[in-house]
């Protein structure tokens, strides 16, 4: 063992050295050599960014202008995807949707966006909320302009719902197979309305208060449920346990009921007016697209079985 | 004339909202009152025209044989998309750079507000408060418009006119939802908004908001003008009156129906058709409470001791 080791010792001194030197000389004639036509390669394969690994791993196909690769397009992009590849030749006339199904679900976005940014100035307490607005118009960079347009897009986003409706409604787009999808779009509006009337109260400023106030005063008329309805006393009501209590947090409007109406506005209904957004988008797609323009339908065709035509 | 007054309302940064709406649904309205004038052009046509019926590609937009029926959505439908997107923010940021949301003076429970309002898109319901008592006016009335406009599409038998504008084929239903969506809910809205003053009160546009306006009105109820003074005869009076109405208006409902809208008559269930005519009378049953009271001061037609109609 040991004089295998001097010999091996000796053998791999002169031959280590030896073998390092050849080693160094071929890495630097690798650098002289190799690493250049590396370079040239990758800006060669730079020039089209396309073809690079990070490009196709995150889009998955061509962008050559073919059909498939429009349709592609649509359908392999998770944001897109809930349109269909093709559609419809006239369905994309604005005269026929007036678009305000989208423009609804924009103003959502929207909302969702400036309502996320005016959560960091704003406290839903009682000695704070009033304050927080003050503070948010005249010091926050750009905060007059942000809760300006969460107010407006709220108000914008009412009309368009409405206006969403009152096309549905014209076009017939209830009828079958739809009326599930009426169905969920009526909640929708519901909440789009609640979201709206909960964010009222949150400036804490006489007209939200105020408005709340009456809003919620209605609720003690509720029949059964509220301690001035009908049947309200027979069944034990009182200020202190019905219907509006349980909405409030109190038998009057104060900081619970702030922070009732913060965490429904900003948590709770958005949260499900998500849930049945997804589903109402869904149906949208499963119920066959949007309802047309669809061919129009003669009066003795009425009870028959729908024709294609030609 | 008060100018001043009528501006201050018009232009009170959460108005604006019922200021738009207006022109917005004279548009629209005017659009789908086109599309539908030119279906229904073609409608007749076809009808008087078999043989064309049968070749015809049924809609008012030109189409030849050989063009493509479908589009990609990829660019036809998702630039319209983006535009509408950046149409919506260009006038989102130009309303929200010119006109402040408003902000008044902290709350405070001992300082009412006179006029105390609901936000605008509620005021149809406040508007209510006027001729009803708050638990039909703010409970069992928007539910109902709920459950009412859900069940549109369960009472509707009426094949035609799915997928396309029309007025000729669907009468009843656009003019039953025109009268529910633009006389009842957003011209109550805008009475609400423009009309009434500080105690609830009308005030006609131009007319100076008078906090210290006193109106002389003595409201009656309509068993006091038949002299019915007991309690057990007022309640059975209105019950009477409300349930008459519900059984002659559904009556002649049911006449003017089976006879001008035989075919939806034929194809409605029994139970479609009981839940369209508690609907339609309890929609037409508002018109019908508004002017009793404008017109004969009658607040209650129905008094128990538990409730007031």
């Amino acid at each position: 063992m040991p004089e295998a080791k001097e010999n091996g010792k000796n053998d791999n001194r002169v031959g280590l050295l030896e073998r390092v030197k050849a080693g160094v000389k071929e890495d630097v004639r690798s650098l002289k050599t190799e690493m250049p036509a590396k370079i040239k390669e990758q800006v060669q394969g730079l020039k089209d960014p396309t073809k690079t690994q990070v490009y196709t791993s995150i889009f998955r196909h061509k962008h050559d202008d073919t059909p498939r690769n429009r349709a592609l397009g649509v359908l392999s992009n998770v944001f897109l995807h809930l349109h269909p590849a093709k559609i419809n030749r006239d369905a994309v006339r604005y005269s026929y949707t007036w678009g305000m199904g989208g423009i609804t679900f924009y103003l959502f976005v929207v909302l969702t966006f400036t309502g996320v940014l005016l959560m960091f100035y704003y406290h839903p307490s009682k000695v704070q909320a009033f304050r927080d607005v003050l503070y948010l118009e005249h010091d926050v960079p750009f905060g007059k302009l942000l809760r300006n347009m969460h107010r407006w897009a709220a108000h914008l986003m009412v009309i368009a719902v409405w206006l969403h409706m009152f096309r549905v409604f014209l076009t017939g787009s209830y009828k079958k197979p739809r009326e599930f999808n009426w169905n969920i779009g009526v909640l929708l509006l519901v909440f789009t309305l609640l979201l709206s009337f909960t964010g009222y109260l949150l400036p804490d400023d006489q007209l939200g208060f105020w408005a709340v106030t009456v809003g919620t005063n209605m609720a003690r008329a509720t029949p059964l449920l509220g301690h001035e309805g009908p049947f309200g006393k027979q069944l034990g009501m009182t200020p202190y346990n019905d219907v509006r209590f349980g909405l409030l947090g109190g038998s009057i409007v104060d900081a619970n009921a702030l922070l009732r109406s913060y965490i429904w506005h900003c948590i709770g209904i958005p949260i499900v007016a998500s849930v049945l957004m997804i589903v109402h988008f869904w149906r949208v797609r499963k119920d066959g697209g949007i309802s047309g323009p669809a061919p129009v339908m003669l009066s003795e065709e009425a009870d028959k079985p729908r024709r294609r035509v030609e | 004339m008060d100018w001043h007054q009528l501006w201050e309302i018009v232009s009170a940064p959460d108005n604006v909202p019922i200021v738009a709406l207006i022109p917005l649904l004279m548009f629209y309205i005017f659009l789908a009152w086109k599309q539908a004038k030119g279906n229904d052009e073609l409608i007749a046509e076809l009808e008087t025209q078999p043989a064309m019926a049968k070749t015809h590609h049924r809609t008012t937009w030109p189409f030849r044989p050989g063009w493509q029926k479908e589009v990609h959505v990829w660019p036809f439908l998702l630039r319209i998309e983006f535009l509408a997107a950046i149409i919506v923010t260009i006038i989102l940021m130009v309303w929200s750079i010119t006109l402040y949301a408003p902000l008044e003076e902290p709350s405070n429970p001992n300082l009412t507000m006179n006029p105390a309002k609901a936000p605008w898109y509620f005021l149809g319901l406040q508007e209510m408060l006027v001729y009803f008592d708050p638990w039909i006016a703010g409970v069992v009335m928007p539910t109902l418009i709920i459950i009412g406009l859900m069940v549109i599409p369960y009472i509707d038998t009426n094949p035609l006119g799915s997928g396309y504008y029309t007025w000729k084929q669907r009468k009843f239903a656009i003019g039953t939802f025109l009268f529910g969506f633009i006389i009842l809910w957003v011209s109550m809205i805008i009475i609400g908004t423009f009309i009434r003053g500080p105690g609830w009160q009308w005030f006609w546009p131009g007319q100076t908001w008078d906090h210290n306006r006193l109106i002389y009105e003595v409201n009656r109820d309509l068993p006091d003008i038949f002299g019915i003074t007991s309690n057990l005869g007022k309640g059975i009076f209105g019950a009477i009156v409300v349930g008459g109405y519900f059984l002659i208006g559904g009556f002649i409902v049911h006449g003017l129906f089976r006879r001008y809208k035989a075919k939806d008559y034929q194809r409605m269930s029994f139970l479609q058709y009981n839940i369209m005519m508690v609907f339609l009378l309890t929609m037409i049953a508002l018109p019908c409470k508004i002017l009793l009271r404008l017109l004969w001061h009658i607040k209650y037609v129905w008094i128990t001791p538990w409730f007031n109609v």
